[in-house]
């Protein structure tokens, strides 16, 4: 990065931290943080999407959905999330690619599962076997936001379902004297004010997202808490700049990162829950009313 | 003859897949200096990673690296996430059940405990031993005496010892000198020992055409002394050679 990088054995503690501390390894380090950020804004939506799925098919009366609905909930809530970061991309990464198999290569004689091996013909890896690393990355990193969608989309669904059967009755039933279709008043009634009752259930399912980020590490993205790891672990004269366990150093710097984000989502939640309470039946919204009056 | 034809048709077919430039994707840890580590340009580096390129320019493939966590290298491997691993893995019977090797490209080398300065060497049967888990050092401690505390990574081995939470850490040679001739508060205590075979290439047990590739370059490279280069290069004069 500076000029005087060019030998760091002889350089002066203040120049020797600026070259180390712009060396490769650390813009990578510093990059990280941006991925975890990537994922949290690509994430919560789809979750959110997810959870909206998972609760409307919660409320459904007709059985087979209502089935698939508490199916989903009840299996993804019941079984450690990390076993789903590990099963979902592995499972569906092999379902990708067993159906372009079945597709591209209808002649193939041999086995596709040969003892621990999952052989599929050239034609249906995936990604391509020609693809550039980039294109390897984005797809890992597409793997990861499903299985992470789907994991943190039950417990959203479960407190929309939640939500949605908080709001008073008497609502529902003034919208259907009013001569509202179910629908209706579903969309114009229940929907409108379910969200002040989700909202601390979500914010709650928002920060464990925010701290599950780490787990990216176990889908083969580098995230910050490997670079932490990494970069803070002693170095011998072998690396440019070697240096003693300085881990507890770079752990800190993960902690005020962390610390930054939930203090962020609280402010964010906070502003949110006044929005939403804005002439609603709760205390909040009361509160709000007076306060104005 | 129609059983024929098809077996032709199913070689040629082989052979054009060979023949057309597949990318071979090497997986190794990067974070097992000298073998294999991430250098402060965010590039890999090590004896591995010299051996890996020059055995696929050798070959004429092209080849990709893919860093991959020590714990998941074999399930990841199978899973077809990359072709080979190659990160100073010693070739054992029981990850021979799981993948299939190529000849060592290294002879094993002997294992060492390191220790802060003045430990009792009594340790290595009473004490409490790091090693990095699913090593070869790590089965060999669990039927010894001592307890044994297992980590991740390499480089946390080495740091349990110093923030005292180990008595001593067991590990290549290779990997554990580099660090104790630098450093102030560690030692080595008791003798070395041979754990293990030597360090091999690991591919999937379905994958014999790239094995048999691989396997030549390496009898190649013993046979003209270019990987005695490598490894005295990243060693030192006084590893074991071919």
């Amino acid at each position: 990065m500076f000029e005087f990088c060019a030998d760091p054995s002889i350089l002066p503690d203040w120049q020797w931290f600026a070259c180390y501390l712009t060396s490769g390894t650390h813009w990578a380090f510093y990059r990280s943080f941006l991925v975890v950020i990537l994922l949290l804004i690509i994430t919560a939506p789809m979750a959110l999407g997810m959870g909206m799925l998972g609760a409307l098919a919660l409320r459904s009366g007709f059985a087979p959905v209502n089935l698939l609905g508490r199916g989903y909930v009840n299996l993804i809530r019941g079984v450690p999330d990390i076993v789903f970061f590990l099963f979902v991309p592995i499972a569906l990464g092999q379902g990708i690619e067993w159906v372009l198999h079945q597709i591209n290569c209808p002649d193939w004689d041999q086995p596709i599962r040969q003892g621990n091996d999952f052989i599929v013909c050239r034609e249906a890896k995936m990604p391509p076997v020609d693809a550039s690393a980039w294109a390897r990355n984005v797809y890992g990193f597409t793997m990861a936001i499903i299985a992470f969608a789907l994991v943190f989309g039950a417990f959203v669904a479960n407190t929309l379902y939640g939500a949605m059967q908080a709001v008073p009755r008497a609502q529902v039933e003034t919208a259907e004297s009013y001569g509202m279709t179910r629908r209706q008043a579903f969309r114009r009634i229940v929907l409108p004010q379910m969200w002040v009752f989700a909202l601390p259930g979500l914010s709650n399912i928002w920060q464990i997202l925010v701290k599950a980020t780490p787990l990216l590490f176990l889908l083969g993205i580098q995230d910050a808490v490997f670079w932490a790891r990494e970069l803070g672990g002693a170095k011998t004269s072998l690396y440019t700049y070697p240096h003693p366990d300085w881990r507890v150093w770079y752990f800190l710097a993960l902690l005020v990162f962390y610390l930054f984000l939930t203090w962020a989502s609280e402010r964010g939640f906070g502003w949110l829950t006044v929005r939403l309470s804005r002439g609603q039946a709760t205390a909040e919204g009361e509160r709000l009313r007076r306060r104005a009056a | 003859m129609k059983k024929l034809s098809l077996t032709l048709a199913a070689l040629a077919l082989s052979a054009s897949g060979a023949a057309a430039q597949d990318v071979v994707r090497m997986g190794t840890e990067g974070a097992y200096p000298p073998f294999n580590f991430i250098n402060d340009a965010n590039e890999l580096e090590g004896f591995e990673i010299d051996l890996g390129n020059e055995m696929c320019e050798r070959a004429g493939l092209t080849c990709e690296w893919v860093i991959n966590d020590w714990d998941t290298i074999i399930p990841n491997l199978v899973a077809g996430n990359y072709d080979t691993i190659i990160a100073g893995m010693s070739i054992t019977e029981a990850r021979a059940e799981i993948i299939s090797f190529t000849q060592n490209y290294k002879e094993p080398d002997p294992s060492r405990y390191a220790a802060l300065i003045g430990t009792d060497p009594e340790v290595i049967n009473s004490g409490v031993i790091a090693t990095q888990s699913n090593t070869v050092q790590a089965g060999y401690v669990a039927e010894t005496d001592a307890d044994l505390i297992e980590f991740p990574t390499p480089d946390e081995t080495i740091a349990a010892v110093r923030a005292g939470e180990a008595d001593a850490v067991l590990a290549d040679g290779d990997f554990l000198r580099p660090i104790v001739e630098e450093s102030s508060d560690l030692e080595f205590i008791g003798d070395p020992m041979h754990i293990g075979g030597g360090v091999g290439m690991g591919l999937r047990q379905s994958d014999n055409e790239l094995r048999a590739t691989f396997d030549a370059v390496i009898a190649e490279m013993k046979e003209d002394g270019s990987l005695n280069e490598l490894l005295i290069r990243w060693f030192g004069e006084d590893t074991p050679t071919f």
